[in-house]
């Protein structure tokens, strides 16, 4: 039986990044507040410190800091005819557990999204007319733009101290920086990072074929900052330890580093970890969520009543819960109809890697999670889509994020896996390679979806998420298009050999190619096709809010975490100054 | 091994820039003992060993480049690991039903790690006695490799386990081994990482990463060194490490 723990005024389902900043607005706005987080608590000091922190072992190849899928696993299959199987082993993605969640172990590469992400379907049908559209793929629009966001990214990256150099402030374009963002009010809050050797080689070959190369955008401190907070970060020492593990340096925006202290002090707010959520408790209308019940990590079942539920966990997750509580309706692949679990995206990332003799010193592992330089020639629609018929794009850099050689040991293709030859090859390029990353959009698809699976079970009996996915057509040809560009950009950069291939199908979860899970649980104007209005508010449940990149109807060429920050900031104002007054649907359908 | 190659200075253009610490250290006089050669095996057993230890040789020779896998302690690596949490299923999620799935699916099978090994192991030795081979590690090197690549390409049922399938977490762990920090009883005097030019669990290279082409010869650090630069072993480091029990820390001041 199931203690029933005293009412409070609202719940966080995960304190993560979402939790973390909605439980500071909530708690401000003078609410009482309960953070649920079901991994442990961890802190820079003790849990984060060097030199134990610096294993590759155990953090990159065991992965220490990620949910534990022995207890916690998805299926996957690649399209709705196979069998679903569990994904046994992390590989493909990486879902962070434990306080702070997947922000800590992120790189910190910190973009905002463009107006012609947001109104995807608009935009193309505007500029390209509605036969552009393919019919193979789910195009919507976020309900929100780019100008109604910028607010919010302002005061994320702010929050963050991101080191950048703005493109575009208020309209007017600065030289350096990326020439295709939209407006912003203010500079970055720290300038760029410093630039590393294979970086600049890129920078120059770029702009010799015309691009804009810039900074990449980095939540790695290029110099020590204090938030409005009040908290103190530090700067960033570039030790080529970053995603996958903790900052040991107060120098990567995590929670533990940006708000945490401050929330963690406030008497409206309560954590409670390894509280794991098993469902969101509705009322007898269903149109109204009464708490949540969680096991702590003892077996222990509580009720805890709550008036106000925000769902802030890992995207994947968030669908699950959903789910799990029978809030919305289910997507049926078959029929179209439903919502919870459509628009699930991923990312097309592809590489490219640039040989150069033993003369040139890459110095692969002098590097930090965010620096390096890009071009946003490609992103997006900054360019001319109209003779290559596909919907997206990619930004193209040189932002390499280590050297460690248990996952980095570059050999051009044609060396044996293993063997003599294989060695010799691993020694003379590993620290003469500089590689490219070509980081593209990926557009939602009838086919690919997020449900419950029908057999396999997490380690409290609850059925685990199950994915069906494969990159569609429109994402390959975006990614041949576009990873061809990198490839001449790279035989502009002075090397010897130059190798990269485009992203292809068959998806393979066996593979890591990037924890920006999204959709599934996605924000719009209409509620036959989104889960959330645009304030995130459930269309079913008014007092239920989604956060995080589950919201994204389709995944835009820029890493997420920016846009997912400014959301939680969105939401959280949106809470605090309309719902909280007067509790109900802030749209109607 | 001269001190000077051990603990080496940052230099630029050939002139020495930075001495630390350890540099000066190294300078007074404290040279590394090498880390001490692993005395047994926990998990393998007689002529697991010597297959084990006879395959890393041949994935990762010793030659002209360098000490391979075998030098390195690699063998003892993937011991160390298949006798403790890795081997027991750490971080695998293993609730059935099982089926052989699509390659893109991932691994199915239902054997922890151990029991992957033991199996095929068990399947080599027999699948050798059938082509009337005493032992693997008695083959020519050319012949060792056949046999290898064999198991590579092929899909030859090693007592339920196909050889693909082993050779490839065979090939993985010994790539592990050889790469991963010396605390964990590969890499032995770091001899992959001083291979390679990687400085390992060193923290900081904030005022190299602009000095572009900087030849860093400063010798590796590991996270198991102490002061005198010898390096602990502490091979069974679980992935989850300590879990705390649930915490509940209450807000106000």
């Amino acid at each position: 039986m199931a203690t029933k723990l005293a009412e409070v005024d609202a719940v966080l389902l995960g304190v993560g990044l979402v939790g973390t900043i909605l439980g500071r607005e909530l708690t401000r706005a003078g609410l009482k507040v309960v953070g649920l987080e079901r991994g442990g608590p961890q802190f820079t000091v003790p849990d984060f410190q060097g030199p134990e922190i610096h294993d590759e072992l155990r953090y990159a190849i065991r992965k220490a800091l990620m949910q534990d899928n022995v207890k916690e696993p998805l299926t996957f299959r690649n399209n709705s005819s196979q069998r679903a199987l569990p994904i046994r082993r992390w590989a493909s993605f990486l879902p962070g557990s434990g306080l702070g969640g997947a922000a800590v172990h992120w790189n910190g590469q910190t973009y905002r999204f463009q107006d012609t992400d947001f109104r995807a379907y608009s935009h193309n049908v505007e500029r390209y007319g509605k036969n552009f559209v393919p019919q193979d793929v789910l195009l919507q629009d976020w309900g929100v733009t780019a100008a109604e966001m910028e607010p919010y990214y302002d005061r994320f990256e702010y929050l963050l101290g991101v080191a950048g150099k703005a493109g575009n402030i208020k309209g007017q374009k600065i030289d350096g920086g990326n020439p295709f963002e939209d407006p912003r009010a203010r500079d970055y809050p720290t300038p760029p990072m410093k630039e590393p050797y294979g970086s600049a080689m890129f920078r120059k070959a770029a702009a010799s074929l015309g691009y804009h190369p810039y900074p990449q955008p980095s939540s790695n401190m290029s110099q020590p900052y204090t938030n409005p907070e009040g908290v103190q970060l530090k700067t960033c020492m570039f030790c080529g330890f970053c995603e996958r593990f903790a900052c040991e340096h107060y120098a990567k925006s995590s929670p533990q580093t940006i708000l945490l202290p401050v929330l963690l002090k406030d008497p409206n707010f309560t954590l409670r970890t390894g509280a794991q959520v098993q469902k969101i408790n509705l009322d007898s209308s269903r149109k109204h969520a009464t708490g949540v019940t969680y096991i702590d990590a003892a077996g222990r079942e509580f009720e805890q009543p709550a008036k106000l539920v925000i769902v802030g966990t890992f995207a994947l997750n968030n669908v699950r819960m959903l789910l799990l509580s029978g809030i919305g309706k289910p997507y049926d692949p078959k029929s179209g109809k439903g919502t919870v679990g459509r628009n699930y995206a991923y990312q097309t990332v592809s590489g490219v890697q640039v040989f150069y003799d033993e003369k040139v010193n890459i110095n692969p592992f002098m590097r930090s999670g965010a620096c390096g330089t890009v071009i946003s020639d490609f992103v997006s629609d900054n360019f001319d889509h109209g003779p290559h018929g596909f919907i997206g794009g990619a930004y193209i850099g040189e932002v390499m994020s280590h050297g460690r050689p248990i996952e980095f040991h570059p050999t051009p293709p044609g060396t044996p896996a293993w063997g003599a030859d294989w060695k010799k090859a691993v020694i003379k390029h590993y620290n003469h390679t500089a590689s490219l990353t070509i980081h593209g959009s990926s557009i939602a698809s009838p086919n690919n979806y997020l449900d419950l699976d029908p057999t396999y079970k997490d380690a409290w009996g609850n059925p685990v998420l199950r994915m069906t996915f494969e990159f569609p057509q429109n994402d390959v040809k975006m990614s041949a298009y576009i990873t061809q560009k990198a490839i001449e950009i790279g035989k502009a950069m002075g090397g010897t050999q130059v190798h990269g291939a485009p992203r292809k199908g068959p998806y393979d979860v066996t593979e890591y190619q990037t924890t920006h899970n999204t959709g599934g649980t996605v924000m719009g104007s209409d509620p036959s096709t989104s889960v959330v209005n645009r304030y995130l508010q459930s269309w079913d449940v008014p007092n239920v809010f989604v956060i995080g990149a589950s919201n994204f109807p389709q995944n835009a060429s820029y890493n997420p975490t920016d846009t997912v920050g400014a959301l939680a900031y969105w939401a959280a104002d949106a809470i605090t100054k309309q719902y909280l007054k007067s509790p109900g649907p802030l749209v109607h359908a | 091994m001269s001190k000077l190659s051990r603990r080496g200075f940052f230099k630029v253009a050939g002139a020495a820039v930075a001495v630390t610490a350890v540099d000066a250290r190294a300078a007074a006089g404290h040279a590394a003992p090498p880390a001490a050669a692993p005395a047994h095996y926990t998990f393998f057993k007689g002529a697991e060993k010597n297959f084990i230890e006879a395959a890393v040789e041949r994935l990762i020779p010793s030659d002209d480049n360098g000490p391979g896998a075998r030098e390195a302690g690699v063998a003892y690596y993937i011991d160390v690991q298949l006798a403790g949490a890795w081997g027991a299923g750490e971080r695998l999620y293993r609730s059935g039903p099982w089926h052989s799935g699509a390659p893109t699916q991932g691994y199915q099978l239902p054997f922890t790690p151990a029991e992957l090994y033991r199996h095929a192991l068990r399947g080599i030795e027999a699948d050798l006695k059938k082509r009337g081979v005493s032992s693997f590690s008695k083959m020519s090197p050319q012949d060792q490799d056949k046999y290898l690549t064999s198991l590579q390409t092929g899909n030859t049922d090693l007592d339920g386990v196909p050889s693909n399938v082993f050779f490839e977490s065979l090939l993985e762990m010994t790539i592990e081994g050889y790469f991963s920090d010396p605390v964990y009883g590969g890499n032995k005097d770091m001899v992959a990482w001083r291979a390679i030019g990687f400085p390992g669990a060193y923290a900081t290279y904030y005022d190299l990463v602009d000095q572009h082409g900087i030849k860093f010869t400063r010798a590796p650090l590991s996270l198991g060194e102490d002061v005198r630069g010898r390096v602990h072993l502490h091979p069974n480091i679980p992935a989850y490490g300590e879990h705390k029990v649930q915490g509940k820390v209450q807000g106000g001041k």
